[in-house]
């Protein structure tokens, strides 16, 4: 049988093998393709999607028309461009849209590795859609809303436990939001001892993610970035060179973007203390260690996780998510405001915390993930959490070992010891040997339903690709998975071209991607497209 | 860099037709023509003429017809494989019959250069043919590198010969092609051959940018790094002291330095500057001992290469002597992230020649990569 | 909370976790057992017992038992009347908002290539598009967590822009915006307010001239501001800006935007503001999603954090593909050296302010907007008819926000709106701590879902309870 490579040619036997033949390995996917008009081009005149109530006759003949009462300078002179269509074109759209995406309920989303694309429970999601969730405003008095107080509450309590720290707070809007939270604290610290103009210098390393650098940047720090020794570890030595009075905190991930844990982050953590500066931690990569360790052991005055990759809520086309902060009870007069407080058996909200560093967002966080989050833990419990850490650091490691079977793929670092919670590999060998990029066999990935990403950005692994399959694939997940990377691997090398003009079976075909860095040709709406390109009769 | 509209690009070709000679039979490299017969006599078959045709066949079947005017050097250095390519060349400059040599490879170039006005020059070869690239037209044309030697440190190379063939037909498309300078380095070919690599940059190429398509470990676009430049010299400059003499190394990270100075830069030399202006230009040892004096200065270096060294490759005139009156603490060492993470976990290095120096200058030490950003590495001697 | 006992077979969630799985993927690695994989992690830094939380409910069944029980002792505001806005509001979200966003290729997917993820790239370019017709501007970013991260970022973007370390902000914005803006803005920035006219409510544009200097960045406003009054001097605040060299910004309502003018038309150089009013429920206040605007001058569009999806050509013709627009100034691309700092936001929200636009057209969003205007006068004029009842900015226009000051009436908002309570109507947002100037005021918020009768019953009971 001929390889897939597309369209399956089909029909050249009138009848087929009985029983049906088996299906191979990797599957012969084609994903949805329909070349689908901008939604304005959809646009019928007249046509209406959703009718808002009309206003009724009693008020109507009471107050007339207000908005012709608005003077030019203030009323919109033409209604907007927006396009028309029947209610049904617009599910149609979307619906097709949808289908042109990928998903985790959809792929062995293995490959999106330090994103923790777990399984999200649909049942979480029912549970969000009660108006008793969905239908809550934020000022109504607490009376009326102790339910999910309470909820928000028990959560805090739950990663109180799960991190060590001693307070928490679920505001922040997802992990990097939960990152500048946390120097938005530290900041607050300082300035609290005097120490705010001295102390201007944050350290971090550039394995953890480009947030930890970009929000100290920020909030007016300045940035100290160490490099991995050869090993792969942040370097004791570089460390104690870059630690002076001048330190205002350390922001590091463990394990780090490469699956590697530090076994000396006691050390790096008290070098840091010693010298006045706070220490915290990136939890972002915590799913493998649930129950096993903690930022609380380490010696950490801070951490952050991110509830859409650890605690399972789904991570929505790039958000919404929800962040975590924790904070030792030194720290906790800094907390962003309101906290949830219990008082006898009446939950409140506190707004009068005078350290605090203020709002850092409208309300209290993305409540419908808190609520998920807490669905999650509550039908896991503590056996459950550690199962799924280990079991997530147990498929980690027999996928690594399966895929350093194939040709042309390497595992930089830690040589012949085990990882954690990802694995950053390098196809190097295989670049070097075919031309062909990493990026190139990811977007070839796509042919098969399925994807990878590479790394942030700079590359100190070339050729990157990682991988973190989390507790929610199976074993033959996992082998499926290996077979679609040992596929595109092998076409590498016996047909570069058709790998780097990949993707074939997708929804498009290979973009040109010269017009988005070009500010004659960059078109973020459909307006600019149109005017830019002439097609704009207006 | 893209043609004016309606005329053909003009494409000059030339070829090392025995570059990589040595490398399949492990002889590493082919400058000499003993080693060429070395190589030869072991059964080595030259392979930069099938890569260049590989180049020229993508270079055919990308570019719109009409759209290509190609010249090419006579015989093995152009003519025969452009005809494998399907590809009409006019035929430009003369060789002897027998085997080819460097000087034939400098003059055909200057010529298409400079008598031919090339828009662009498709060369093939390794990092010697770049070499003489560079002698041949420095910086007046943009040249492309078809990668078929051994040797292939030069980011003038593109990835693949397919790669290089389809940036060629991009600029035959009239594509906006943003140009940079690449780094030229060779090897001393003994050493190398001893198993020591140390690549010396003896000057910089002018080459087409497309991401991924050139040399080097995934490089930030053009955009990126001018962003990245920029940060950096904005820290050095804000934090230069008057009165103090600043040295400044080789190298486009320093030189973005001397721009936001607003003074001119020796890019491959060493130049030298106090309170804004330009004290002294293509320094050597002696000028820069002169330039310090007894006062106080600093040096602004950049890692050189592709190796990590920050002294002793393409810097020789910050010497052992110039370093101790200067002193460690006043060394300011800048690199783009980009650029360290290329070190791959490897440290930075030092080769001053004086044992002593080079020991002071291990250690750690804080690089400067962008505005109020540092990383901290390790150096070593 | 009592630490629970062995469970027994694979948890639903986690399928490798059987022991015959378990241990034939152990034996394929090489490894004796689990703990084997946790070798590099020392154990002075174990915790060494289990986690201390609830016995789990592994059953479906006990778990939504158990998560309903808690939200019984919630009352939503579809079980009573409501009047609470102040930033979240109840508008009418269109069944096709919930369920394109319930749709398990959008909710579950992440960050993958414009190839195997083209919708969601198209979904939030044609959101971007639609809110550029609203806005009448050419550059929208991919949402931004909230509207106050839009309107911190927007600032700070003026600040780059400009070369400028100041701000001067309407004096009527909400004090927890403030808050946000003003921790977000430091340490390197500073906000200055400028007082809002008594009388009407808007930003007094002489003493925002009187404040204005050489080191002023933007002028921030909201239109209509967090009091529900719409700026009618736009212009000449946007001339008092330019004059200076400063950028306007202007941060809006969108919903509003089919009545009023987008501010883009009215001298705005960034127009910002909060997309939960597009087809968001409530939430407890936990939708939301910032916007960014601009017109397409590389100056501004460089200065983005956010992701910016752009479109493109592909190797087909007539195929749209789509790209990431100038990237590389985001922390993606250079870490430290980008702009602020982009993350996961908002992506699903943006996407399903898009659908709501979709279905509410032109004609919809004109609808909304007059139909808000209608219902809101009404309900002002209602509630002033009522002794000792006072309307701050009466004179002024109004879209769905109105501010009342119950001052003469000798009660305090906290009074009025607990016996409001009682009588199952959630009252307005009491405002007597952020605004003391306006007495014991309150802010009351009225959409397209509040019909006559349950204007009527507003003034009805308000009158009951002042009485």
């Amino acid at each position: 049988m001929s390889e897939p490579r597309g369209t399956e040619p089909h029909g050249a036997e009138p009848v087929g093998a009985w029983p049906i033949g088996p299906k191979p390995m990797p599957r012969r996917f084609h994903q949805a393709r329909w070349d689908e008009p901008i939604i304005f081009e959809l646009s019928q005149p007249g046509s209406r999607g959703v009718l808002p109530p009309p206003v009724e006759p009693g008020i109507l003949d009471a107050v007339g028309d207000p908005a012709a009462a608005l003077p030019n300078s203030v009323r919109r002179p033409r209604s907007p461009a927006l396009p028309e269509l029947p209610q049904l074109h617009v599910v149609r759209h979307y619906a097709r849209l949808s289908q042109e995406n990928l998903g985790v309920d959809l792929n062995i989303d293995v490959g999106q590795g330090t994103c923790t694309m777990k399984y999200s429970p649909k049942v979480n999601d029912q549970l969000v859609r009660d108006p008793k969730v969905a239908d809550l405003h934020p000022l109504q008095d607490a009376s009326t809303v102790q339910g999910i107080l309470e909820l928000l509450w028990r959560l805090e309590r739950f990663l109180q436990e799960i991190s060590g720290m001693d307070r928490v707070t679920l505001q922040p809007g997802a992990g990097s939001a939960a990152i500048y939270t946390n120097v938005a604290m530290i900041r607050a610290y300082h300035a609290s001892r005097g120490d705010a103009a001295v102390r201007d210098e944050v350290i971090t390393t550039v394995f953890s993610h480009p947030s930890n650098g970009a929000c100290a940047k920020t909030a007016g720090y300045k940035v100290i970035t160490l490099y991995p020794d050869a090993d792969g570890y942040p370097e004791l030595d570089a460390l104690k060179a870059a630690v002076s009075e001048r330190t205002a905190a350390l922001l590091i991930t463990n394990p780090e973007d490469t699956g590697i844990f530090n076994p000396r982050i006691e050390e790096f953590v008290r070098v840091v203390r010693e010298a006045g500066g706070l220490c915290s931690y990136d939890q972002a990569n915590a799913n493998g260690i649930l129950g096993i360790t903690r930022a609380r052991e380490a010696g950490f005055d801070l951490c952050h996780f991110n509830l859409h990759k650890t605690f399972s809520t789904p991570h929505g086309s790039g958000g919404p998510g929800a962040g975590a902060c924790g904070v030792t009870q030194e720290l906790a007069p800094f907390l962003p405001v309101p906290t949830v407080e219990l008082d006898g058996d009446e939950y409140r909200l506190d707004h009068d915390r005078p350290l605090s560093v203020g709002k850092i967002r409208p309300w209290y966080g993305i409540v419908p993930n808190l609520v998920r989050a807490y669905a999650w833990i509550m039908s896991l419990g503590a056996q459950g959490l550690r199962e799924v850490a280990e079991t997530a650091v147990l498929n980690n490691n027999y996928l690594m070992q399966q895929v350093l079977r194939i040709r042309g793929v390497s595992a930089p670092y830690a040589t012949g010891r085990r990882r954690i919670e990802q694995v950053r590999y390098s196809w190097e060998e295989l670049a070097r040997d075919t031309g062909v990029h990493s990026e190139d066999l990811g977007i070839r990935a796509a042919d098969f339903g399925t994807h990878y990403w590479t790394s942030h950005h700079p590359w100190v692994v070339p050729e990157p690709m990682t991988l973190e399959p989390t507790e929610s694939y199976s074993r033959t997940d996992l082998d499926e998975y290996v077979a679609i990377l040992r596929r595109v691997a092998q076409e590498a090398y016996d047909d570069p071209e058709f790998v780097r003009t990949a993707p074939h079976a997708s929804t498009v075909h290979r973009a040109d991607h010269g017009p988005l860095d070009d500010p004659e040709r960059w078109a973020v709406t459909w307006r600019a497209y149109r005017r830019k390109t002439g097609l704009d009769a207006r | 860099m893209a043609s004016p509209s309606g005329r053909p690009v003009r494409i000059g070709l030339v070829v090392n037709p025995i570059a990589g000679v040595g490398g399949r039979v492990g002889l590493k490299g082919s400058d000499g023509a003993e080693i060429v017969a070395r190589a030869l006599a072991l059964g080595a078959v030259p392979e930069s003429g099938a890569r260049t045709v590989r180049a020229l066949e993508r270079l055919r079947s990308e570019a719109p017809a009409g759209s290509v005017e190609l010249l090419a050097a006579p015989g093995p250095m152009g003519e025969e494989p452009a005809r494998a390519a399907g590809l009409p060349a006019r035929v430009v400059g003369e060789i002897a019959a027998g085997a080819t040599t460097a000087e034939d490879t400098r003059r055909i170039a200057r010529s298409m250069a400079e008598r031919e006005a090339v828009d662009v020059l498709l060369f093939a070869g390794g990092d010697g043919t770049a070499a003489d690239v560079l002698a041949a037209v420095g910086t007046s044309v943009p040249v492309i590198g078809i990668p078929t030697g051994v040797k292939i440190h030069s980011a003038a190379f593109a990835v693949t010969p397919e790669a290089a063939g389809k940036l060629a037909a991009m600029a035959a498309r009239g594509a906006r092609l943003r140009v940079a300078e690449a780094e030229v380095l060779d090897l001393d070919e003994d050493a190398y051959r001893r198993g020591s690599v140390a690549p010396r940059l003896i000057g910089y190429l002018r080459v087409p940018q497309e991401r991924r398509l050139v040399q080097a470990r995934k490089s930030p676009s053009p955009a990126g790094e001018a962003l990245a430049l920029e940060a950096i010299a904005a820290d050095v400059v804000e934090g230069m002291e008057p009165g103090r003499g600043y040295i400044l190394g080789p190298g486009t990270t320093v030189r973005a330095v001397a721009e936001r100075l607003g003074v001119p830069k020796t890019l491959v030399g060493v130049d030298a500057v106090r309170d804004g202006a330009l004290v002294v230009a293509d320094a050597s040892e002696d000028d820069l001992l002169g330039f310090v004096g007894d006062g106080p200065a600093a040096i602004v270096v950049t890692p050189i290469g592709g190796q990590g060294f920050i002294f002793g490759r393409g810097n020789q005139q910050i010497g052992p002597a110039v370093l101790r009156r200067v002193g460690r603490e006043h060394v300011i060492v800048v690199a783009t992230p980009w650029k360290l993470a290329s070190l791959g976990g490897l440290p930075l290095r030092v080769d001053t020649g004086d044992p002593d120096i080079d020991r002071s200058l291990a250690g750690h030490l804080r690089v400067t990569t962008g505005y109020g950003d540092r990383a901290v590495c390790r150096v070593v001697a | 909370m009592a630490s629970d006992e062995e469970p027994v077979g694979a948890h639903p969630y986690i399928p490798n976790s059987g022991r015959a799985v378990r241990e034939a993927m152990l034996e394929a690695i090489g490894a004796s057992d689990i703990e084997e994989l946790y070798a590099d992690i020392p154990p002075s830094l174990r915790l060494g017992r289990p986690l201390d939380l609830p016995a789990p409910l592994r059953s479906e069944a006990e778990l939504v038992r158990h998560v309903e029980g808690l939200l019984a002792r919630n009352t939503s505001t579809r079980e009573v009347l409501s009047f609470l806005g102040a930033g979240c509001y109840a508008h009418h979200v269109p069944a096709v908002c919930d369920e394109v966003n319930s749709r398990a290729e959008f909710l579950t997917a992440y960050a993958g290539e414009p190839y195997e993820d083209h919708g969601r790239f198209q979904a939030l370019f044609e959101y971007a598009s639609m809110m550029g017709e609203l806005l009448e501007m050419d550059v929208v970013n991919v949402p931004t967590y909230d509207g106050f991260q839009a309107s911190a970022t927007s600032l700070r973007m003026a600040s780059r822009i400009t070369g400028r370390p100041s701000v001067l902000v309407a004096g009527s914005i909400g004090r927890d915006k403030l808050s946000k803006i003003r921790d977000y803005l430091a340490p390197d920035m500073t906000v200055e307010l400028v007082r809002f006219s008594p009388a009407t409510g808007e930003l007094d544009p002489e003493a925002l001239r009187a404040a204005m200097t050489q080191d002023v960045a933007a002028v921030y406003v909201e239109s209509p501001s967090y009091l529900g009054v719409v700026e009618t001097r736009g212009e000449d605040i946007a001339g008092i800006a330019h004059d200076a060299r400063a950028l306007l910004v202007a941060a809006v309502d969108p919903s509003t935007l089919g009545v009023l003018r987008p501010p883009a038309e009215w001298g705005a150089d960034i127009a910002c503001g909060e997309i939960q009013p597009l087809g968001l429920h409530q939430h407890f206040g936990g939708a939301n999603g910032g916007f960014i605007a601009t017109h397409d001058d590389p100056r501004f569009v460089m200065e983005y954090p956010s992701r910016l999806f752009g479109i493109t050509p592909t190797t087909v013709e007539g195929e749209y593909g789509f790209g990431d627009v100038a990237y590389e100034r985001t922390s993606f691309a250079i870490r430290e050296e980008g702009k602020e700092w982009v993350g996961t936001a908002a992506a699903l929200w943006g996407i399903t302010a898009g659908v709501y636009l979709a279905l509410m057209g032109p004609q919809g969003m004109v609808e909304l907007g007059e139909g808000m205007m209608a219902r809101t006068r009404y309900a002002m004029d209602r509630l002033a008819e009522i002794p000792g009842i006072r309307l701050p900015f009466a004179g002024s226009h109004h879209v769905k926000e109105f501010a009342v000051d119950l001052t003469a009436t000798g009660r305090t908002v906290a009074e009025v709106d607990a016996a409001l309570l009682k009588r199952g109507i959630f009252g307005g947002k009491d405002l007597s701590a952020e605004f003391p100037e306006l007495g014991q005021s309150a802010l009351f918020c009225v959409t397209e879902v509040h019909t006559k009768d349950d204007l009527d019953r507003l003034a009805t009971e308000m009158e009951a309870v002042l009485r």
